[in-house]
């Protein structure tokens, strides 16, 4: 498949947007939660679940979207909403708990929900494929040309809802892609010992659709894959199931001890660093110098340090706020 | 022009045209459902809905409540105002998370920005010795938990009108009809379950309560099939020279707080009958609301009529024991006057 400049220009830039987000997320967390580590302390409170090393799933289904097409994403969500182009100023101000946040505070970083992109992700395993499916449905009763695409761990496709939505998606024959992260690790659990296939895009035979594994951790893999899904979805051809084998580089939270994974297990995962990897690529190809993508890096860094500046110097909600938009 | 022709329907029969008309007015209007297309819906809410508009808008689902549940979410946030039926209100357990965690929560989430517009209908109660999974009303449980509407008509008229304004409502509706006041030919009715519908679609406000009987004794504040176990007793109590007035509250979320106020000041007693479980439910919170709002109007500690704590049993003689019934409330009501 050719692949045009742009769009590998642009996975590379929003990988390392993802991932410079991420490392500054990273050391903010942890802001007020030295010497000891107090959860509800500090700048950022609650669990922070980092995708690092997940960027390849995310930017390479990118280049695909059409303005309208619905994402619902994970409690790992980041990669995948700046993929999709999210505000990253309102994002990161919801994710410091600020008013200016995208649901003002209310629901952090688990729970960032958009009309613009059509974004919503869930910290419930498996809760986002149904509505995926719903998303789906509603754009082909609406003749509609945009497709749904969920997101979703390997853990989640031993839940009853990957199951459920994966038999109506097929029986609705609506325009649904399933993109299975998978990072070998349901937190602590490993996939091979909780899991009957070793492939859960085996799976997608169960459910009559087209099911394929990308066994690397490489956005051009992903891009043509999610690229041929994509356009089946959109051409009424119905869903498609799609697993990706990709590395979560940090711990499942972080303040994770990450002592269920080997050290081997970790240090092979960092020097196969899929944005190190890409960039080498590009370069060998001419698709960037050196000189270019340290240019676009610097680009990334500063859009991610305007947003980060954005939420820090934003106002807390009112803490009467809590009391609104329970109901519309 | 408007014509306000009235006939006999049945609450089923009304709840159906509720969703009919709907349905004609407004395009993104679907339902969806175990059993609601040719069957018409176990019990017949969506009676003749399949003919009239084809499998594309009255959807038969597989058994995957789950699945199609969270599809209405996704569904709704999209664009349509899908309805989808959970055949027995008891079937929750397999499906809650996309309900209380999902369908009531991505509006504050999103602090405002993605409304929820879908109704989930649902049947409720027992009587008939279907046992503890098929009998329970369970409305406190979803009253509890905040980010959706739930309402509970005990007629036919009302159970229009809610439908209509559930449908039209922004915010997603939990909307349950008990068995008992559907007028269906397979189970014995209160009397009141047929009565005069106008032809024309109308709303009925949500958070609106009614007063079923006025009186000036008692105050019995309940909803569903047990107005009408209220409205029996309040013959009974009138006959006895008590004069109760009947509460029906039609919607648990929003509650009618004034409604109930209004009524404890007038009357100075307070019955509450519920045919849910008894503790930490809507006996308590309409209990609750009395005492704090209007203390000093009670002349009697406020009494309650519900389930006692037990799953709904399958006997006929053992369900009977449990459940609410008009010499119940009778009797309580007498017991209060004489407090």
């Amino acid at each position: 498949m050719e692949i045009p400049r742009q769009h590998l220009v642009d996975m590379y830039a929003t990988m390392v947007k993802i991932r410079y987000f991420e490392e500054q997320l990273r050391q903010i967390y942890f802001e007020g939660k030295q010497p000891v580590f107090d959860i509800a302390a500090g700048t950022v409170p609650g669990e922070m679940h980092l995708a690092a090393g997940q960027e390849p799933v995310a930017v390479g289904v990118m280049p695909h979207l059409a303005p309208g097409d619905a994402i619902t994403a994970t409690h790992r969500p980041h990669h995948v909403a700046i993929a999709q182009g999210m505000d990253l100023k309102r994002m990161a101000a919801e994710i410091f708990g600020k008013d200016t946040g995208l649901g003002h505070g209310k629901g952090g970083h688990m729970h960032l929900f958009s009309a613009e992109p059509n974004f919503g992700c869930s910290g419930i395993i498996g809760e986002g494929l149904p509505v995926a499916v719903g998303a789906a449905l509603a754009f082909k009763k609406l003749g509609k040309a945009n497709v749904a695409l969920s997101f979703f761990g390997e853990g989640a496709a031993n839940q009853g809802a990957f199951h459920e939505a994966l038999n109506l998606a097929a029986i609705w024959k609506v325009p649904v892609v399933f993109i299975c992260e998978d990072n070998a690790y349901a937190i602590s659990v490993p996939k091979q010992a909780v899991t009957a296939v070793a492939d859960n895009s085996d799976r997608a035979s169960a459910y009559g659709m087209p099911g394929v594994l990308v066994p690397e951790n490489d956005p051009v893999a992903v891009y043509e894959v999610a690229g041929e899904a994509i356009a089946r979805a959109r051409a009424g051809d119905g869903p498609s199931l799609i697993e990706i084998k990709t590395d979560r580089l940090w711990g499942h939270f972080e303040g994770d001890m990450d002592a269920y994974r080997s050290d081997e297990f970790k240090t092979a995962m960092a020097d196969r660093d899929a944005i190190a990897v890409f960039g080498a690529k590009l370069d060998a190809d001419g698709v960037l110098t050196v000189g270019e993508r340290e240019a676009l890096d610097k680009e990334m860094h500063a859009e991610v340090d305007e947003a980060i500046g954005f939420a820090r110097s934003s106002p807390d909600p009112k803490p009467e706020d809590a009391l609104l938009h329970v109901f519309a | 022009m408007t014509t306000m022709t009235e006939r006999k329907l049945t609450t089923q029969k009304a709840i159906a045209e509720a969703i009919r008309q709907e349905m004609g007015r407004d395009n993104t209007v679907f339902v969806m459902g175990e059993d609601i297309g040719v069957y018409g819906g176990i019990f017949g809410a969506t009676e003749g809905l399949l003919d009239e508009f084809g499998p594309e808008r009255v959807m038969d689902t597989p058994i995957s409540e789950t699945g199609f549940i969270g599809a209405a979410v996704g569904a709704a946030i999209n664009g349509m105002r899908p309805i989808a039926e959970l055949m027995f209100i008891d079937f929750f357990g397999v499906c809650m998370d996309q309900i209380y965690n999902n369908m009531a929560k991505v509006h504050y989430f999103s602090g405002g920005n993605i409304p929820v517009p879908m109704v989930l209908m649902t049947a409720a109660g027992g009587g008939y010795s279907d046992a503890g999974q098929h009998s329970q009303t369970l409305w406190g449980t979803f009253a509890h938990l905040p980010g959706m509407k739930v309402v509970v008509p005990s007629n036919p008229y009302d159970a229009k009108g809610l439908m209509v304004s559930a449908i039209r409502d922004d915010n997603p509706v939990l909307y349950i009809f008990h068995k008992g006041v559907l007028g269906l030919g397979w189970m014995t009715n209160n009397p009141r379950a047929t009565g005069m519908v106008p032809e024309d679609p109308y709303t009925v406000p949500i958070g609106k309560a009614a007063i079923a009987r006025e009186g000036s004794d008692v105050t019995v504040a309940t909803v569903g099939l047990s107005v009408h176990r209220a409205l029996d007793a309040a013959d009974q109590l009138e006959a006895d020279g008590i004069s109760a007035e009947v509460i029906d509250l039609r919607s648990l979320v929003p509650l009618d707080r004034e409604a109930i106020l209004d009524s404890v000041r007038k009357t100075h007693r307070l019955l509450v009958v519920d045919e849910d479980y008894r503790s930490y439910g809507m006996t308590g919170e309409v209990i609750t609301t009395a005492v704090e709002g209007a203390f000093d109007a009670l002349e009697a500690p406020p009494a309650r009529i519900a389930i006692p704590d037990v799953p709904i049993p399958y006997s006929r003689v053992l369900e009977q024991f449990v459940l609410p019934d008009a010499g119940k409330i009778a009797g309580a009501a007498k017991t209060l006057i004489t407090a």
